[in-house]
């Protein structure tokens, strides 16, 4: 079997070469990279305009943002026929390729995600440094953190308000100038798929903007869910250990808070997601009117083929729905975690229906290809493009988040 | 930082390949290793075309070319010439009935080349017998090889079409009018 | 009295608007290629077809795999060739069984999912074949998507594929929109038909065209103006596929219709 020909079938005249090449692992790539945009979005929201209502979720977003971001190279990397050639994009980028800018965009990205939570965080590892260096006789895990978290001050111990002030000013400058370069993050992958003429469905100028759109309504949606599900965790320790720290606030005291942020970040969701529906009704209505010479497989594979996963799932649950959710008056936490969870299944249909979609009907403009997923993966490749590895590229970044919550807590305000 | 972008142009020295630059196309089409085309330069050749095939085989080559299967070239049937006659020793011939149903399965296309080609249905064009068995494929207005087919996979000679063909066996062009066409 | 600002602006104006027509008139021209290309590069491979000839045998198909070690099993080709039938009811119908490997072993419309058309003699109006290659594009899509550089083109044209700098990501596969790029089955990096280059560059003809016995396939250099193919070009009325993508492609087609995809 060649590659793709194990989860293709095809349907009356296509080339004999077409087979569906990008499967899941693109679909993963611009919806993990989108959270990675829009994570950071929203951190933003707080940093750079002051929306005070939410610093709660604000540090919570950023520490994400950057637990996503090596998370979304692993679909690529098991994409890619030579994953170990994978670094060739760094060293010899063909900037003509769209592609070619993942290199230069991830490493700014990533560097100015990391300067920006040092700055947030740079007292918090002055404070354990010092308090593990007042431990007289440490464990071994006490020495460990002990010189993690000195090396992670980098030797500014400063922390009086002097200095504390000066990093909120560096996070300021990195979060508006963070701003634009998550965009861009998003917008060239938008621009991977809008810049190919060869697929008539992907063929958009507005491709890059309905990406940076979704990404943003992505990443503030599953914010916002984590963020829900923590606080759930945060409350049942809470309860659980009042008796031992009475300081601690209490599960009410906690309930409040999050449903002041909840509903304004819901109120930020709901902008981008007028925004993100407004450009794809645009381009469908366009191609509609315009009615190309593409038009009559489009129209076949957008409204019959392909019916259910873009106007039921994708438009019906994952827009009208959360619309409705968000919009009614009275909005409750569980409400908005049920709203956020549509979003986000809205979303990953959106990038689905652009990349599987794309590839639905044969450039001969004649024929058609079903997409048949790969559930039981019987080989390493139908692992690799298969169920199982788009289930672990979803489950590494709260592993990994997990992780970076012990070095760089989310709630410092307490144990 | 100034360490990271160190390190970074040191793999690079050692990962990416001395003459990787801009070609004659420029940066767009060009960006490339200019020794993959030397690379591409040097696959071995297969098909050594019938006028390689000529130096040794002057009569059959003659035959041939003066048939109406002038055009064909040896190695569709033989397979790749390669570095015959040291290696392989001997070429196959191809003697299944779907190589000649390539061409003569009659297909009713006027507005093709393929429409003028003379064929025959195979499902019911004696089905049961190699297209060999009648007709010469060198040149075929001459007989086959009648039942020498079996004699020559047995490793005997192979009767060339000139001699004494089977009585029974008339030449395609006597049997004209009776093809099977579908 | 005009001012100097309002002038400058208008004369920017008239300029612009002049240049457009001018652009727009420089159509896709084989002539062009020939004279007047400043690099003074002497070769540049181009192919031409002739569907009047081709009948469907599949050798072309045939002698390729087996010159450019595509597994003969393998449903991947560096070159295919595709029937179309059109029958009196308007209707076009289209099939490559395994790229024609085998040639065309039966009347019947292979529809996919091992589904066959039946069509009847007297209900064809036209049919034919047309082989198809990569048409070694003078603005190749699929060399501008590349991220690493690992496919480029060679001053006589031809597009190559470094077997060795691949990274497998298929991007170039979805640029073409003619379909001709595919993943080696063995290699597992980027694959298509690169005009038998290590054959062409030592004065021999592509492996198809040897193969074709009716003359439906030609390679030529268009910068020659002695080549038979250039003077076919030159003078009869041939078309290529898909102009409007601007791929500029080198393949010259005789007797292409409007039905081919």
């Amino acid at each position: 079997m060649v590659h793709g020909e194990a989860w293709t079938l095809k349907e009356f005249f296509t080339y004999p070469n077409e087979y569906i090449y990008w499967t899941i692992q693109i679909v993963m790539y611009p919806f993990m990279t989108g959270l990675v945009a829009g994570a950071f979005v929203l951190s933003s929201l707080y940093h750079v305009f002051g929306v005070k209502e939410l610093k709660g979720i604000a540090r919570f977003s950023l520490v994400f943002s950057f637990a996503l971001l090596p998370v979304a190279m692993l679909p690529l990397m098991l994409h890619l026929q030579q994953p170990q050639r994978g670094i060739e994009v760094m060293m010899t980028p063909h900037f003509t390729s769209a592609i070619a800018a993942f290199g230069i965009v991830f490493s700014t990205y990533g560097m100015i995600v990391a300067s920006e939570l040092w700055f947030v965080y740079r007292k918090h590892f002055v404070e354990e440094a010092l308090r593990l260096r007042a431990v007289d006789e440490r464990s071994l895990g006490e020495h460990l953190a002990h010189l993690l978290f000195s090396a992670l001050t980098l030797g500014a111990m400063d922390i009086s308000e002097h200095a504390l002030e000066a990093d909120e000013r560096a996070v300021k400058k990195l979060a508006a100038a963070g701003i634009p370069v998550a965009c861009f993050l998003h917008g060239y992958a938008g621009f991977i798929f809008g810049s190919v003429k060869a697929n008539a469905l992907w063929m958009t100028p507005l491709m890059p903007v309905i990406f940076i759109c979704s990404a943003v309504v992505s990443g503030i949606a599953l914010c916002m869910l984590t963020y829900i599900m923590t606080m759930e965790i945060r409350k049942l320790l809470a309860a659980r250990k009042k008796h031992l720290y009475p300081e601690l606030p209490s599960p009410e005291e906690l309930k409040s808070a999050e449903v002041h942020v909840v509903t304004m970040t819901a109120k930020y969701l709901v902008i981008f997601l007028v925004a993100a529906i407004t450009l794809e009704l645009l381009d469908l209505i366009f191609r509609g009117y315009t009615a190309m010479k593409s038009w009559d497989i489009l129209r076949n594979v957008i409204y019959h083929r392909d019916f259910v996963n873009i106007f039921v799932i994708q438009y019906g649950m994952g827009n009208l729905l959360p619309f409705i959710i968000f919009l009614t008056p009275g909005l409750t936490v569980r409400r908005a975690a049920l709203g956020s969870s549509l979003v986000l299944l809205g979303v990953f249909m959106m990038r689905w229906n652009v990349v599987i979609g794309g590839q639905a009907f044969s450039s001969s403009l004649s024929g058609f290809m079903h997409y048949v997923l790969p559930i039981w993966p019987d080989s390493v490749e139908t692992f690799k493009e298969g169920l199982f590895g788009a289930l672990t590229v979803a489950v590494v970044p709260f592993v990994l988040f997990w992780l970076i919550n012990k070095v760089m807590p989310v709630f410092k305000d307490t144990h | 930082m100034l360490l990271i972008i160190a390190g970074v142009l040191v793999v690079r020295k050692i990962l990416v390949p001395a003459d990787f630059g801009v070609g004659a196309r420029g940066y767009m089409y060009g960006w490339h290793r200019p020794s993959n085309e030397e690379d591409w330069k040097k696959v071995t050749i297969k098909y050594r075309t019938a006028e390689y095939c000529k130096q040794c085989h002057l009569e059959k080559y003659d035959e041939i070319k003066k048939s109406p299967h002038a055009n064909i070239n040896c190695e569709n049937c033989h397979g790749p010439a390669l570095g015959h006659p040291d290696d392989p020793k001997s070429l196959t011939i191809d003697r299944n009935r779907e190589l000649c149903a390539r061409c003569h399965f009659r297909l009713e296309y006027p507005t093709s080349g393929r429409g003028k080609i003379r064929g025959i249905d195979p499902k019911t064009h004696h089905p049961q017998l190699e297209c060999v068995t009648c007709h010469w494929p060198h040149d075929p207005r001459k007989a086959g090889h009648g039942g020498a087919t079996s004699a020559a996979a047995a490793g005997g000679p192979i009767v060339p079409g000139l001699s004494a063909a089977p009585a029974a066996v008339r030449t395609t062009r006597e049997r004209r009018g009776a093809h099977d066409i579908a | 009295m005009i001012s100097r600002r309002n002038f400058c602006k208008k004369s920017l104006l008239v300029a612009g608007g002049l240049a457009i027509p001018l652009s727009a008139l420089e159509l896709f021209d084989p002539k062009r290629l020939l004279a007047e290309k400043p690099d003074g590069k002497k070769t540049r491979w181009v192919f031409l077809v002739d569907t009047h000839k081709c009948v469907g045998c599949g050798f072309c198909v045939k002698g390729c795999k087996t010159e450019n070690e595509v597994p003969y099993d393998a449903n991947v080709t560096r070159t295919w060739v595709e029937r179309y039938v059109i029958t009196k009811d308007g209707h076009t119908h289209i099939d490559s069984p395994k790229g024609a490997r085998d040639g065309f072993e039966t009347s019947q419309i292979d529809i996919g999912e091992g589904k066959f058309e039946e069509i009847k003699n007297e209900e064809i109006d036209k049919a034919f074949f047309v082989p198809k290659l990569c048409n070694q594009c003078d603005n190749p899509p699929c060399v501008q998507v590349c991220p690493v550089g690992a496919t480029y083109q060679t001053a006589d044209g031809v597009v190559l594929v470094d077997r060795t700098w691949c990274i497998g990501c298929g991007y170039c596969i979805m640029g073409c929109p003619y379909g001709v790029r595919f993943f080696h089955p063995v290699f597992h990096v980027a694959e298509k038909c690169n005009f038998c280059y290590h054959r062409i560059s030592k004065g021999m003809q592509t492996a198809c065209v040897d193969a074709c016995a009716f003359g439906a396939r030609r390679v030529g250099n268009i910068r020659d103006p002695n080549d038979p193919v250039t003077k076919v070009i030159m003078t009869e009325r041939v078309n290529v596929l898909k102009e409007e993508y601007g791929t500029t492609p080198q393949v010259f087609y005789l007797g292409l219709t409007k039905e081919v995809k």
